[in-house]
């Protein structure tokens, strides 16, 4: 029986494979099973986790919550140096420069990412703007938010900030960064649950030390990552308090 | 906690003494210049049970003038402005301590006598459902609603 791995829908497409190479050498590592899925949407994924069909993801901080405080998963690793931040942007030739200088029904384009779309929505309250006096548009990738921003069917789009930078240079000439994020304290972490929890600190110590060998710094760089760093039981519970003081309530 | 050290201050300032609830006094310096909180930044912090500080993010550090080792062990009213009514704090623990969630638009004095204005969220921190410590987070306000509050904290 193999052990169900996936990764929060907003990776990077360009380290699809990555996962992948990760999923295979991470198996060899504590040899155990593992199968990886993708999913194409956040839905999907929600739906995997509520029937409990996972045992490691690689989740976004919205994520985490549910899965720490209601499934039992903890956390194993994240990302060294890395933190979600978010960038609202407009177009090159917008006349904003300012987030008070927003007015009331605004039209948002947005990606299905809740933590982005949420940090995004705090860096609107100088504005005295949120969902009601507001137009959104949910859009099912990043590019097609810089769709909708470049064809001006939306006056700001939301992004997460790694995402934005990986645009292509003809998109990003066309946008301009309004507002970035520096939050430093919100990120993806790698989960593990219950079903495969006595191996974490096999797999914990595998991961670290990916950054000292040939093939772990292969891994790591097709993931975009340089390292990975532990992260504990109260760095997470640390960060799920951060995520409910934001969560509207 | 130490009075305020006039050698700290940048501007003319005025004198207030504030009392706290443990009854300990402090005398605070105050200016009229505010520093806004920087577009995209939350400021945050944690404390234990007694509301000693036990934590700070670097924006924390930034935006109240003390350094981390300044603010490390320290109640966390060392913030506290006179021109905020003790009502607010008084509506805030009561909260927090019924393990529910307090928001409300705050005005934090700096170590340099300034201010500045944050929309504050403060919640418990419930760890095998004990609480064990408080998060708190401020993030930069409207004009708008920053004037509301002033206001309304007149009347206080």
């Amino acid at each position: 029986m193999s052990y169900n791995f996936t990764v929060s829908p907003d990776f990077n497409p360009d380290c699809i494979s990555g996962w992948f190479i990760f999923n295979t050498w991470l198996q060899k590592c504590i040899t155990e099973p593992i199968h990886l899925e993708l999913y194409n949407d956040f839905d999907s994924q929600r739906q995997a986790i509520r029937e409990n069909r996972l045992d490691l993801v690689f989740a976004n901080p919205f994520d985490a919550v549910a899965l720490v405080r209601q499934q039992g998963f903890i956390p194993v690793a994240s990302p060294a140096g890395q933190s979600d931040e978010a960038i609202i942007a407009v177009r090159e030739d917008s006349p904003v420069s300012k987030v008070e200088a927003l007015q009331p029904g605004v039209r948002i384009a947005t990606m299905d990412d809740p933590d982005v779309h949420m940090m995004c929505m705090i860096m609107l309250e100088p504005a005295d703007l949120d969902k009601h006096n507001t137009q959104i548009t949910v859009c099912d990738s990043y590019v097609l938010v810089a769709k909708e921003l470049l064809t001006a069917k939306a006056d700001i789009g939301f992004f997460l900030e790694a995402t934005y930078n990986d645009l292509s240079s003809v998109i990003r000439r066309q946008l301009r960064p309004l507002l970035q994020s520096r939050i430093q304290l919100i990120h993806h972490v790698l989960l593990v649950g219950p079903k495969l929890a006595a191996r974490r600190a096999d797999m914990l110590a595998a991961m670290l030390a990916m950054n000292t060998e040939e093939k772990g710094r292969a891994v790591l760089e097709s993931l975009a990552f340089s390292a990975w760093q532990e992260v504990t039981t109260e760095d997470t519970e640390f960060m799920i308090d951060l995520m409910a003081t934001l969560v509207e309530s | 906690m130490k009075d305020m050290n006039p050698d700290d201050i940048d501007g003319e300032y005025r004198e207030e003494t504030l009392q706290y609830q443990d009854n300990s006094r402090r005398l605070v310096l105050v200016t009229e210049i505010e520093t806004p909180v920087p577009d995209g930044c939350l400021i945050v912090s944690r404390t234990d049970l007694q509301g000693l500080i036990t934590h700070v993010n670097q924006s924390f550090v930034n935006m109240s003038a003390y350094n981390e080792a300044e603010l490390i062990g320290q109640p966390h009213h060392i913030l506290r402005h006179p021109d905020m009514p003790a009502a607010a704090f008084r509506d805030l623990w009561n909260t927090v301590m019924e393990k529910r969630k307090w928001h409300g638009y705050v005005k934090n004095l700096r170590k340099d006598g300034g201010y500045y204005w944050v929309y504050a969220t403060v919640i418990p921190n419930i760890r095998q459902g004990e609480v064990v410590g408080y998060t708190s987070v401020r993030r930069k306000p409207s004009r708008a609603r920053v004037e509301a509050a002033e206001a309304q904290y007149k009347t206080l």
